[in-house]
């Protein structure tokens, strides 16, 4: 087969640019294969996070040619002609090469409350198989934060970090607030301080999902229309006075035991 | 720099990876949306246009069919041509347009719609262009102040567009009718009936339409019928994208086809 050339960004805080490695391609190869030959040849000092080689653990998340892809999914011979290029995510700091600090993530991890189920039934709890299935397409997310890459609100806008959960993190809170089990009402958490009116619904982080989950059309819009209900729709909120039915918000929640 | 909230520290403002440039991407990502402009601008003239018109709305007795486009349905304003009109008029002057009473329901329905804001806000605002391309602004604030905060109003005019349905579909019940005539379909009233048929799809597939069936209850143990709802609506919802082009383009079309045959462009031919 033919040699390709990958460009790949090399450097750190201090700064960086593109080195090229001419590399012979081999038949079935992922970008992670070459980006591995490379460490075994030309640049053992490359830096680049992996560990399943499966698309499963999310570590070796990075942009093929300006696209964010996991790069042991990304088949070479998937690729166009020409050089490849292959760059760190964008929307995080960089430590070195293709390795990004990504505790932003883990920092908005924290800030989720917590599922909080009601006092455990005499004969135990009980989940039905269509509220299972319900969420399971949000469990399958593997944490690469390629949508949190991806997302224009935080990749274009650094300021945004600050009040802005991003869609990995409503998918995790569309999950909790389809919940049958749980008594939180985490809707004024989510527009106030997790920024959810700040996503635009592109439809970029679906876009790049490896999991294929429906982030923007079954966690992100349902999260939107849950808080019209609790903050924009007025015949809604008549209704909720009319039948006296309230809901203890996310902070009532955690400081009050559930009913 | 600032720490987000939480006991894990995180340095905002770090210094990012890579080149300083607007995208990598080869591809040609740009296509997207030139094709949703130029549609979208195509549609907008060719509505205002038709709007503004006044005339040729309208298929009555004289061609013994009974088909009203689109854009003048229900035609509630007293200007309206003999025959158009509804039960319920609004006294304006006659060289006032009746569309122009109408056309804000389904334009807020369309304005405010889940797919086309991602289409337009992608293509017209560019914001962003595309993924992974970098917006165009400087600053950033979403949905969260107006007036895009009122963006949040999309199921009033969803409500408003199911009456509307509603009424298009008695308009193409009513084309079947051939004054003079009798009962009978021409390329008019299949026309019609596709045209009304598209518009449920798209509002039967849209967001808000798939809570308020059942998205929006914690559990669907607890509200089975609800949940049934929700189960029919969802894979329409999955189509909704696909809806929203072919209604756009066939309410266009259908206003074309009922303006041709009332001008006497056009013959609307009988097919039994």
């Amino acid at each position: 087969m033919a040699d390709v050339t990958m460009r790949i960004w090399r450097g750190d805080a201090t700064g960086g640019d593109f080195e090229n490695y001419t590399v012979a391609q081999q038949e079935g190869e992922v970008v992670l294969d070459v980006i591995h030959r490379i460490q075994a040849t030309d640049a053992p000092d490359l830096a680049c996070r992996w560990n399943c080689k499966a698309g499963k653990c999310g570590s070796c998340a990075a942009e093929i040619n300006g696209k964010p892809r996991l790069m042991c999914m990304t088949r070479m011979d998937q690729l166009p002609e020409g050089p490849v290029t292959v760059t760190p995510m964008k929307t995080f700091p960089i430590i070195r090469d293709l390795v990004t600090d990504v505790s932003f993530n883990f920092a908005m991890a924290e800030k989720v409350p917590a599922l909080l189920p009601p006092p455990m039934p005499a004969d135990g709890y009980r989940m039905f198989q269509e509220d299972v299935e319900r969420g399971q397409e949000f469990r399958k997310c593997i944490e690469c934060f390629m949508c949190q890459d991806v997302c224009h609100v935080i990749r274009d806008h650094e300021e945004n970090k600050q009040h802005y959960a991003g869609p990995r993190f409503f998918i995790r809170y569309a999950e909790l607030e389809m919940h049958p089990l749980d008594t939180n009402d985490r809707r004024d958490l989510i527009r106030e301080e997790m920024g959810l009116g700040y996503c635009n619904i592109t439809k970029c982080c679906t876009e790049v999902c490896p999991e294929h989950i429906k982030i923007t059309d079954n966690a992100i819009i349902p999260l939107k229309e849950r808080v019209v209900d609790a903050q924009y729709d007025p015949i809604a909120w008549l209704g909720r006075k009319i039948r006296r039915k309230t809901k203890r918000t996310a902070s009532e929640a955690a400081v009050q035991p559930a009913p | 720099m600032t720490a987000v909230g939480s006991s894990t520290k995180v340095v905002l403002g770090g210094t990012r990876g890579g080149p300083d440039v607007a995208t990598l991407r080869q591809d040609r990502w740009w296509v997207q949306p030139v094709v949703t402009v130029s549609i979208l601008t195509a549609f907008v003239i060719y509505s205002t246009w038709a709007a503004f018109q006044n005339k040729n709305y309208y298929v009555g007795a004289a061609f013994n069919r009974d088909l009203i486009s689109p854009f003048y349905s229900p035609c509630i304003a007293s200007s309206c041509t003999s025959g158009a009109g509804s039960g319920f008029l609004i006294h304006t002057p006659q060289w006032f347009s009746p569309a122009l009473l109408i056309l804000i329901f389904p334009l807020g329905f369309r304005l405010t719609c889940y797919y086309y804001r991602r289409s337009y806000y992608r293509a017209f605002w560019w914001s962003p262009p595309a993924c992974a391309v970098s917006d165009a602004h400087a600053s950033y604030s979403g949905e969260t102040k107006f007036p895009l905060i009122m963006q949040n109003v999309h199921r009033y005019f969803f409500y408003f567009g199911l009456v509307f349905n509603a009424l298009l579909t008695y308009d193409a019940i009513r084309a079947f009718h051939q004054p003079g005539l009798g009962w009978g379909v021409t390329v008019g009233t299949v026309v019609l009936v596709v045209n009304a048929t598209l518009l449920w799809l798209y509002s039967l597939s849209c967001h808000a339409c798939r809570h308020l069936c059942g998205g929006q209850v914690r559990s669907f143990a607890k509200h089975p019928i609800r949940h049934k709802f929700w189960k029919f609506v969802t894979p329409l919802n999955a189509k909704h994208m696909n809806f929203a082009w072919a209604s756009l383009v066939f309410v266009a079309l259908t206003d074309v086809y009922v303006r041709l045959v009332a001008s006497g462009a056009l013959t609307d031919y009988k097919l039994f």
